[in-house]
């Protein structure tokens, strides 16, 4: 930082920001049952904590956007594997809510190191990244960048917490932007195509598709191959591709059964439609699309919501929060808080593409990642799309931990950008 | 494009939620509406008193009295002191966590039974310290109350209704009591009555708040209705008191209407014990116990050989086919040799000797040659057997009778097709020879046979026995109820029998059971049967059964009555058949004596032998179960 350089703070990020948290501090206290009000700082109450943890939110952004600059890219690699180790001491010291040993208990609070770890792996992947020499195509490159991403997660998963680990696919965007092939979200996709639709449609229909499909590519690929002249592909490869494909579909059903857990077949379950269970497993996601449908085209208003009201939608204060937007703000509230979403993600494109510092620019990208997540996959879930899985809706959701880590993740992008005039690497 | 992949993703992952939140807001947004109404509706139910259950003389047997249930609603749970609750309630933690989960599991806002039917005594203490556990409250229920110590098996019992049975019928809720045997299950639709329903929506501390569109779908609860039925209370219980430390089944039919005035099983228990705190304790020791089975109503469902009592039908038959006439008379060479390993045997009495003795003697061959008649009057012997089966069928036997109780067997007459498939080889008459003397094949409830009885006391007819008289005060209109069921053997055939029934009592097999002033038709039977111990097919004493009816014209009353391993017919059978006769039409006991011996007399160690893994006598010659004479005390 050159002396007398001002930063400059993204001002729509941070009015984005604010935004996200208002709407979700009033829906924190619309779904809030309160059997007697003692105004809105009463500690007894999520509101009141939440606006507590706003605060403490506030005193983090000013720390960061203080501090040196450098800071982390410097200690990037330290502040990662500080991370790593608290996760690991959850094993040893954490407690246990909800089923889930995630939390370390600090007095009357509790700490969540996972909201922590996405911030502290992308300062890690972007150090790494940024390196001189570090490249994608390199293989080993590329093992130890996934090696990054994958270690916490893989401390996540037998929390148990595997919603907050499947987040750490969001470094592909980093990755992709940084080099690396489509074909690898290709071949996740196509995966979880092939293994969704034999739970829907079996395994013979699939085969028959891949069939179809493959012919249809390889007749393709004939004709384009005159045009360009490309070497002929070879019958033999195709086969192979085939052959794997129907295997892997032929297993799934093996997968499926024996090694995921009951709560993860019954909620995939549901969301195909395979099952229809509204008063056990299913009852949440029936619940919060009643609220969601109920609200209509401008909502039923603050404080009104009878699903809402009438606490039928468990959790609703934290990863079900957009429930509760659906029913009291109706179509515009609900597509107001995806706009603002979306506007979040562009933005953070925007900005991580306008960085000269490549450790700047991956971190953006994977800031921008998480939160597009986050982002999809919650409010998927709350809309019945897809399967539940336990994540929270970024500064909406309830909770001291999540609400700091997204703050930390984010600001410290602004900070980043703040200065990227006269921050080189 | 690698930069305008993410873009693409986002607008995508945008559009689509957009698109759903439209689709669910917007098209199907009213459909939801109404589904959340309904949410937040709460609906407060009015749970109607459960209808009484009189005798056929308006005394009271069954009854309601106060109960509490203590429900919990897992969204209103805060944190609390399980270890406090736990004594309160008095479970274990295990017990109190696996209730609370299973809460849980099955609704989230809608209250559970954690501890059910808890009586006004047992729910005093709790009342107060209940407040301080938040999401637990007290529902008040209305329980059963038993006038009576009697007839818990007819009877039958209330519980908490299955989750099964919730998802099934609407109208069930966590926590309500439904019949689950006996008269209370097969009436429960009568008994239980409507609910009533105020519906109120909730405010948002989710408390009522105002009555829901003007109470436009309240209902007003509908009491359950008051049942009448057949029993005679006195009878029932004096019946039950001769029967205990035996095993076996009374039914006691009235001929003129098919109403069951007594159906009594023994073992038996007291109703009271299926109530209550104590109940699934009480509930283990009846149902699951596999040697006395006091769970199993052995007055409908024990299927026996009938033994003698079966004579009667053979002769009615044979009369009908007119293979004998009431004079002609047989032989009789203390047994029937009829071509097998070892003659059918006879015990010693006149021979030759016709129809009236032949009943009043119980004599085998006569019967055996009677039945080989009427099979071998057939052109093969299928046709033979199948005209003995439909006229043996047509007094009610081998089917379910259609009574109107829930359990009940269906027995067996045999066929022309069931031994032709059962044996490889060509069959004759004398290979089914055991049927004229009702062991081989045939079995029959004793329902079975007091309602042959029935038949037989009205000369060739029976009405469908059932237990329902009235409902709400309304006597039964029933068709299936009043409607003759005619037998194929002619009324001028019966004359003969009854009068063969009445020499049972005069000089037959059954004279020491006689009713000074009552002429009574009867018939004795000793019933051989078997079991296996260890896989060896091994003999026990015989089944002591009887049937009769009384008067002779104008008959009132038709029994029978089973006693299992009570060895011959006038040991046990015919003596607890002449009370109960006795009781029911002149109202008192003359015959002390009779009374003295039956309630002195204790079967237990006949049902022992077979455990004792001691060889070991059957069929003694004088009973040996002498035993104190027990207080009127009518447990088990």
């Amino acid at each position: 930082m050159g002396i007398g350089d001002k930063p400059k703070f993204d001002i729509y990020i941070i009015l984005i920001y604010l935004a996200l948290l208002l709407i979700g501090w009033l829906t924190i206290y619309s779904a809030a049952q309160v059997s007697q009000y003692h105004g809105i700082l009463d500690m007894d109450q999520l509101y009141g904590k939440q606006i507590l943890w706003i605060g403490l939110a506030f005193l983090i952004i000013s720390f960061i956007l203080a501090m040196d600059v450098k800071f982390f890219e410097r200690f990037g690699s330290i502040i990662y594997i500080i991370s790593l180790l608290s996760l690991l001491g959850l094993f040893v010291f954490g407690k246990e809510l909800n089923g889930a040993k995630s939390w370390y208990s600090l007095g009357s609070m509790t700490l969540q190191p996972s909201e922590f770890a996405k911030a502290a792996t992308a300062l890690a992947v972007a150090k790494f990244l940024s390196g001189i020499n570090i490249s994608l195509k390199n293989t080993k490159d590329l093992l130890l960048v996934g090696l990054i991403i994958a270690l916490p997660a893989l401390f996540i998963i037998p929390q148990p917490d595997p919603g907050s680990a499947l987040v750490y696919g969001a470094f592909f965007f980093a990755l992709h932007r940084e080099g690396l092939s489509l074909w690898y979200l290709s071949l996740v996709l196509v995966a979880i195509g092939l293994f969704l639709g034999t739970l829907v449609l079996g395994t013979w229909w699939i085969a028959l598709i891949i069939l179809i499909a493959m012919t249809v590519i390889y007749l393709l690929s004939q004709k384009r191959r005159h045009k360009k002249r490309l070497p002929k592909p070879r019958i033999i490869l195709f086969l192979i591709i085939s052959g794997v494909c129907v295997l892997y579909s032929l297993s799934t059903n093996y997968i499926f059964n024996n090694l995921l857990e009951d709560r993860h077949r019954n909620r995939i379950d549901i969301v195909l439609g395979r099952v229809e269970d509204n008063q056990g497993v299913g009852y949440n996601i029936n619940q919060s699309v009643i609220a969601v449908g109920s609200g209509g085209f401008a909502g039923k208003g603050l404080l009104e919501g009878t699903q809402t009201q009438g606490g039928f939608v468990p959790e609703q204060e934290t990863d079900f929060i957009f429930s509760a937007i659906g029913e009291e703000w109706g179509f515009i509230g609900a597509s107001l808080v995806i706009i603002l979403f979306m506007s979040l993600c562009y933005r953070l494109i925007i900005m991580a593409e306008r960085q000269k510092n490549q450790f700047a620019r991956i971190y953006g990208y994977s800031v921008a990642g998480i939160f597009f997540i986050h982002f999809f996959v919650n409010i998927g879930m709350v809309l019945g799309l897809l399967p539940t899985v336990g994540i929270p809706l970024p500064f909406m959701s309830y909770g001291g931990s999540g609400l700091w880590g997204f703050t930390i993740l984010l600001f410290i992008f602004v900070k980043l950008d703040g200065h990227r005039m006269s921050y080189e690497h | 494009m690698k930069r305008l992949l993410f873009f693409f993703l986002v607008t995508i992952v945008g559009l689509t939620l957009i698109g759903r939140v439209f689709y669910l807001q917007i098209i199907k947004g009213d459909s939801y509406k109404l589904k959340s109404e309904l949410n937040a509706v709460k609906s407060i139910y009015d749970i109607p008193e459960r209808g009484f259950i009189y005798d056929r003389d308006g005394d009271l047997m069954v009854a309601n009295q106060v109960a509490y249930d203590i429900m919990m609603i897992p969204k209103e749970l805060k944190k609390f002191d399980t270890l406090q609750l736990c004594t309160l309630l008095q479970m274990d933690k295990t017990r109190l966590k696996s209730k609370i989960q299973d809460a849980k599991d099955w609704s989230w806002q809608k209250g559970s039974v954690i501890v059910p039917q808890l009586t006004q005594e047992e729910f005093a203490p709790l009342q107060e310290k209940l407040r301080k556990f938040p999401g637990f409250y007290a529902q008040k229920r209305s329980l059963r109350k038993y006038m009576v110590d009697h007839s818990a098996s007819v009877l039958g019992y209330i519980r908490e209704v299955s989750p099964e049975k919730i998802k099934k019928d609407p109208r069930y809720q966590s926590g309500d009591l439904s019949g689950k045997a006996g008269i209370e299950l097969q009436y429960e639709q009568e008994l239980r009555g409507k609910k009533g329903v105020k519906h109120f929506i909730r405010d948002h501390y989710g408390r009522p708040k105002e009555s829901y569109e003007n109470g436009r779908y309240d209902t007003i609860p509908n009491s359950g209705l008051d049942l009448t039925v057949t029993l005679d209370n006195d009878l029932q219980a004096y019946a039950e008191l001769l029967m205990k430390n035996k095993r076996g089944g009374i039914v006691a039919i009235e001929p003129q209407t098919g109403e069951i005035l007594t159906l009594v099983t023994a073992p038996y228990y007291d109703p009271a014990l299926l109530m209550g705190r104590d109940r699934s304790k009480n509930s283990v020791l009846i149902f699951n116990d596999t040697i006395k089975k006091p769970g199993v109503n052995r007055a409908l469902q024990a299927e026996y050989a009938p033994g003698s009592p079966f004579k009667v039908i053979n002769a009615l038959v044979g009369l009908q086919e007119g293979v004998i006439t009431t004079t002609e008379k047989l032989r009789c060479n203390h047994g029937y040799d009829y071509g097998g390993r070892k003659p059918l045997g006879c015990h010693s009495h006149q021979s030759p000797l016709a129809l009236n003795t032949g009943i009043a003697e119980s004599c085998n061959a006569y019967f055996a040659q009677v039945y080989r008649r009427i099979i071998e009057k057939g052109s093969t012997p299928e046709e033979g057997m199948d005209n003995w089966n439909r006229h043996v069928t047509s007094f009610g036997l081998g089917d379910y009778l259609g009574y109107d109780l829930p359990v009940g067997r269906a027995g067996l007459i045999p066929d022309g097709k069931y031994y032709s498939s059962r044996y490889k080889y060509k069959w004759y008459a004398p290979t089914t020879i055991s049927n004229a003397i009702g062991q081989g094949e045939v079995i029959t409830t004793p329902i079975q046979l007091a309602n042959m009885t029935a038949a037989i006391a009205n000369r060739g007819y029976f009405y469908r026995p059932h237990i329902i008289k009235a409902i709400d005060g309304e006597p039964i209109d029933n068709p299936d109820y009043t409607v003759k069921n005619y037998t194929t053997v002619d009324a001028r055939h019966f004359e003969p029998v009854v009068e063969g029934m009445t020499a049972v009592y005069k000089t037959g097999t059954a004279k020491y059971a006689q009713i000074p002033g009552i002429e009574i038709c009867g018939k004795t039977g000793t019933v051989e049967n078997f079991v296996k111990i260890d896989g060896k097919r091994t003999q026990l004493t015989d089944h002591s059964v009887f049937i009769a009816f009384a008067p002779k014209d104008n008959p009132q009353i038709a029994i029978a009555v089973f006693v299992e391993n009570g060895y011959w017919g006038s040991r046990y059978a015919a003596k607890i058949a002449s009370l109960l006769i006795e009781k029911h039409i002149k109202g008192e006991i003359t015959r002390k004596d009779l009374e003295k011996y039956l309630l002195t007399h204790s079967l237990e160690y006949e049902y022992e032998k077979q455990y004792s893994g001691e060889p070991f006598e059957i069929n003694p010659k004088v009973d040996k179960g002498l035993i104190a004479p027990q207080p009127n005390a009518l447990n088990p």
